[in-house]
């Protein structure tokens, strides 16, 4: 049976060794720290293993939790300082990629479709083959999908070496730099909101303004809640784990029986409405008016206003009529 | 109540734009040493929840392949692609841009379009061409912007409600991660990103009539700019003198 696990070993291992590419890449100024900070990602993933909650799935493997507290705060650390460098791109010339898109043509394409191809026959037809670990069969489909589109990209693009897509994406790793580790931070920062309480907190407040019962204002809070959270902090992600246990989980799912996926879901997109509007979502609407060199740096969240608006209404009548 | 000042953390941080994983970082401690947990406490909360959130970050095995046909020319396929729409009009260019932009996204193609890849060398100077063409003269300065506003907008809409139909991103795996592990349920990607395909459809019909209603604003926009410009000079002339007339009585009335 394949587990998750190995999945998660895979995605440490090509951090890991991506960190070591780092490590020997002289024209990145921050080097060391680079390799530092991917190289430690990269262990957390099989340490993560022994930590886990789903210990009856590792054969109960377990290793105590703090050490990989002080390395995520390590982690936080080195990003937060800005220590992270950037090579310089290990990439192919603009006459090369044009000269290779004409030969390839759309069969360039190929092998970014094999990729959630494979995903979803592993979810659907392969997921009752018990061949994956029951409930994680589109995860491991999604890695399973990643290898033989590696194999079907290398087939297409006549390449020969595996370190040549290693080097690729490693640039586009130094590209996206801390803002990758972000959504698992936000993750983590929404547990310990969990843990604290801060969730039941508000929604504490919510329950004492909201009148009994009614299931269609509570169904406008939770979306109303994550689109004005999400507009405060810009970014859905960090709203969602505070709405969520505030509202959507206590009131929506255990007390007025939601369908999970559907509440949750629709949650998360009333929250991306709430993105739409915000300057404080910086890369999604200030950095494109500086690309553009738009005199008006709002003029693309004015564009963007009332879609997010009239969206925010729809998810908040989609999760009305067909969540419960 | 005092566990709220968590949030005001968080909220303070971002407003002040301070680095997000720091501000995450601190937000994280500060908000378990007030909730009452010892440090040793914090620190392996830290560590179990990182550890159940991994799948979070399981995005990264696409990397490889998508560098390897970037770098074979995936762009500039996609470029080729959208420069095949340059004949239809600015609103439906871009409609059609919301289009691919949400259908690549939903495959999980989420970085072979954007405002750096796509949106500057291709999709904002096509609809600025497309709606010159079609008003027959060049755009005054606001539309322009407008016209380049809409641009990036559509690419943004696109991604936003087209990318939670794959199950490797991001939201995804946060909303799997978070309630797998806090509510202990065995949620899968899938039924998660199959509820967020009416949504997309929602998108598509809500941001692609703005979009077409963008042709009939920048045609009645032009006509109004061509009018005031087309007025016979003399009238202008004369109106600039009475209304010069009219200050001037104004003036001396004071």
């Amino acid at each position: 049976m394949i587990k998750v696990e190995w999945l998660y070993w895979l995605v440490g291992l090509v951090f890991v060794v991506m960190a070591v590419q780092m490590a020997a890449d002289r024209s990145n100024p921050r080097r060391w720290t680079s390799a530092a900070f991917w190289g430690l990602l990269g262990l957390t993933f099989p340490y993560g293993t022994g930590v886990a909650n789903a210990t009856a799935h590792n054969g109960g493997w377990t290793l105590p939790a703090e050490p990989l507290g002080v390395a995520v705060l390590a982690l936080i650390v080195l990003a937060g300082l800005n220590l992270l460098g950037k090579g310089r791109p290990v990439t192919s010339t603009a006459e090369e990629r044009e000269a290779s898109a004409t030969r390839l043509g759309g069969r360039i394409f190929v092998p970014a479709l094999t990729i959630p191809l494979v995903a979803i026959v592993c979810a659907s037809l392969l997921d009752t083959s018990g061949l994956f670990e029951k409930g994680r069969a589109t995860l491991i489909g999604l890695g399973v999908g990643c290898l033989v589109a590696l194999a079907v990209g290398m087939l297409v693009t006549g390449e020969r070496k595996l370190s040549v897509p290693l080097h690729c994406g490693r640039s586009m790793l130094e590209a996206m730099g801390s803002a990758l580790l972000l959504p698992q931070l936000l993750a983590v920062l929404g547990s310990i909101f969990a843990l604290a309480g801060v969730g039941t907190q508000v929604g504490r407040i919510v329950h004492d303004v909201l009148p009994d019962n009614s299931k269609f204002l509570a169904v406008v809070a939770y979306c109303v809640g994550m689109f004005l959270f999400t507009v405060i902090m810009g970014n859905a992600f960090a709203a969602f784990p505070v709405m969520t246990a505030a509202i959507g989980w206590p009131v929506l799912i255990e007390q007025m029986h939601g369908h999970v996926p559907a509440v949750l879901a629709i949650g998360m997109l009333a929250g991306f409405s709430g993105t739409l509007c915000t300057p404080m979502a910086a890369n999604f609407n200030i950095v494109p008016a500086t690309l553009l060199e738009l005199k008006d740096q709002y003029g693309p969240i004015k564009a963007q206003i009332p879609t997010a608006l009239s969206l925010l209404a729809c998810t908040t009548a989609i999760m009305a009529l067909f969540a419960f | 109540m005092i566990v709220l000042l968590g949030v005001v953390v968080v909220i303070l941080g971002f407003v002040t734009r301070r680095n997000p994983v720091l501000v995450v970082g601190v937000a994280g401690v500060f908000t378990g040493l007030i909730g009452g947990m010892n440090p040793q406490q914090v620190l392996a909360a830290f560590g179990r929840s990182f550890a159940d959130s991994r799948s979070v970050t399981v995005f990264a095995v696409v990397l490889p392949v998508i560098g390897l046909l970037e770098r074979h020319g995936l762009r500039e396929q996609a470029g080729r692609l959208i420069g095949r729409l340059g004949a239809l009009s600015a609103g439906r260019f871009l409609a059609v841009y919301l289009l691919i932009r949400q259908v690549t996204a939903a495959l999980g193609l989420t970085s072979i379009c954007g405002p750096a890849q796509t949106v500057r060398p291709l999709v904002a100077p096509m609809a600025e061409a497309a709606a010159e063409r079609s008003t027959g003269a060049a755009l005054p300065e606001r539309l322009r912007e407008k016209v380049r506003s809409y641009s990036a907008s559509a690419d943004t809409v696109g991604l936003f409600f087209g990318e939670d139909c794959f199950i490797a991103i991001g939201s995804i795996l946060l909303i799997t991660g978070f309630v797998n592990s806090t509510y202990h349920q065995n949620l899968e990607p899938t039924q998660l990103a199959l509820w967020a395909i009416p949504l997309a459809v929602c998108a598509f019909l809500v941001h692609g009539a703005r979009l077409l209603l963008l042709d009939r604003q920048l045609q009645r926009e032009m006509a109004l700019a061509h009018a005031e410009h087309d007025l016979p000079l003399p009238q202008t002339t004369e109106q600039k003198a009475t209304r010069q007339k009219a200050t001037e009585e104004k003036g001396t009335d004071k």
